[in-house]
């Protein structure tokens, strides 16, 4: 069980995500997982066994190093990462139970003999549009991870005073002798990958608000349109027989594409 | 067999849970398994070379380290995670005995369609019946699983929290040694959430209890309502 397992979990949300979602998921796995796993980890590995302190007296470096770095970097990243990728969950859950829904549906208005199972197999398959509840539930997690990944960039600025590692840190815990000097290793590197990180980290946040945007701004021209073709059709005082006509065709066209997506259209105006 | 092939296992018994029990999996895999695995393995790795005793007599320092950390959080924890999931596979061992059950009637009454016999393998069983009771006595003994380790916990490690310093006086350590716990802040912080996390699956479970009630409570009342509808009537009629 590790990064794999979650990026398997993940992989299949990707397919009812936008394009900025796939992106996002892109980045988050090659910039922040990949780089942790990879690289951060090991800049970090020796950091506790190398915080060396100028005194000999037992229990200083532990209780120095200690009130310095209360939680690692690292963890606060895995932390951040897996906070981060649960939102899309949500939306897969969703996803999952209004499938298992529209396939008791189909199934109880042709009967489980005379559906054949590769439309079964169609139905488990298709992409699901973003729209109606399914909007509300991907608006939601984008708002989670926005929130999230906010909170732990804060997190991270406020325990360690900014994003920068200094290369020695003065102090006067007991049982430390009056004021001693501990020295940090690798500050520099540890700097580069914590501003590496927090860039991406900026990006990700980028990209869900401007997803967040999209979705908005989609849901939006959906509203209008509509609005705007239900005005149209009253607006008409003759060809009565052309408008009913207008009227069954939308029907059966709604009937024909969402015939299982009946909810799709109860929510957004 | 590692966390993976656990996983592998356990997975497999999604397929006949509630939706609060799905909910619960993903719960169980990704905040406490992922956390422990990726985060907590790296916290608790050093908890024995880091512990470092103010005195040079060999011995001490392993001495005071068993006698205050006669078992790691992380054990405890892999304990916990393994006895919570392993219910589980009681209803797994009771859906799989139900099959077979089908398949062999399935077969006595003179059918060998192997498309029946798929369909009966693969086909998603109610929770009613027998299947009611195994599920619901799997998620009491999670309850109790649960909150006896969360228990143990507290009584190993008081109030949940990692202390700086401790004060040894056992056997060879010379009068009172001060001993020094590597990342205590960090522990702290790591044990709160893993203790929190588990909250909310107990309270996931007992929903889960309290659904399942209902569920059959309601199925009771609907079959009792119409049983007694349907024998009023009838009885209407006899008199007549």
């Amino acid at each position: 069980m590790s990064w794999g397992a979650l990026y398997a979990q993940l992989g299949g949300v990707n397919k009812h995500s936008t394009s900025l979602g796939k992106i996002w998921l892109s980045v988050l796995f090659i910039f922040r997982v990949t780089i942790l796993v990879l690289a951060a980890e090991s800049v970090w590995g020796d950091e506790q066994s190398d915080f060396t302190c100028n005194t000999q007296q037992p229990g200083c470096k532990n209780v120095c190093y200690d009130h310095f770095f209360p939680v690692s970097h690292i963890r606060l990243w895995c932390l951040q990462l897996i906070f981060v990728s649960t939102p899309a969950l949500l939306v897969a859950m969703h996803v999952a139970y209004r499938k298992r829904g529209d396939k008791r549906s189909m199934l109880a208005s042709r009967g489980a003999e005379r559906t054949p199972p590769a439309e079964l197999e169609t139905l488990k398959r298709r992409r699901l549009p973003i729209a109606g509840p399914l909007w509300w539930t991907y608006t939601c997690s984008l708002f989670f991870r926005l929130l999230f990944e906010g909170g732990f960039m804060y997190a991270l600025y406020f325990v360690y005073d900014g994003f920068r590692m200094p290369r020695l840190v003065k102090c006067e815990q007991w049982p430390c002798p009056n004021k001693v000097d501990c020295f940090i290793s690798r500050p520099t590197e540890k700097t580069v990958f914590t501003i590496f990180m927090v860039a991406s980290s900026a990006a990700c946040m980028v990209l869900n608000v401007a997803e967040l945007c999209y979705l908005i701004a989609k849901a939006l021209t959906r509203c209008l349109a509509r609005s705007g073709d239900g005005r149209r059709r009253y607006g008409h005082a003759d060809g009565v027989m052309a408008d009913d006509a207008l009227l069954q065709n939308k029907k059966n066209e709604m009937l024909l594409s969402s015939s299982t997506d009946s909810s799709s259209n109860k929510t957004m105006c | 067999m590692n966390w993976a092939s656990f996983y592998a296992v356990i997975s497999g018994v999604n397929r006949h849970s509630t939706g609060i029990g799905r909910i619960w999996l993903s719960v169980l895999f990704i905040f406490r398994i992922l956390v422990l695995v990726v985060a907590a393995e790296s916290v608790w790795g050093d908890e024995k070379s880091g512990f470092t005793c103010n005195t040079q007599q060999p011995g001490c320092n392993s001495v005071c380290y068993d006698h205050f950390f006669p078992i790691s959080h992380i054990r405890l924890w892999a304990l916990q995670l393994i006895l919570v999931s392993t219910p589980a596979l009681l209803v797994a061992m009771h859906v799989a005995h139900r099959r077979h059950v089908d398949k062999r009637l399935y077969r006595m009454s003179g059918r060998t369609n192997p498309k029946d016999l798929e369909q009966i393998k693969t086909q998603k069983m109610k929770i009613t019946g027998a299947l009611w009771w195994t599920y619901v006595i799997s998620l009491l003994f999670r309850i109790v699983f649960e909150v006896t380790f969360m228990y143990v916990f507290y009584m190993i490690y008081p109030g949940y929290k990692m202390i700086r310093l401790v004060k040894c006086d056992s056997y060879p350590c010379p009068n009172t040694v001060d001993c020094f716990v590597s990342r205590p802040t960090e522990k702290t912080v790591f044990t709160v959430f893993m203790l929190a996390v588990s909250g909310v699956c107990i309270l996931l479970n007992v929903a889960e209890v309290l659904f399942l009630v209902g569920k059959a409570c309601s199925k009771q009342l609907h079959g009792a309502g119409d049983w007694t509808v349907g024998a009023w009537i009838q009885q209407k009629l006899r008199s007549y």
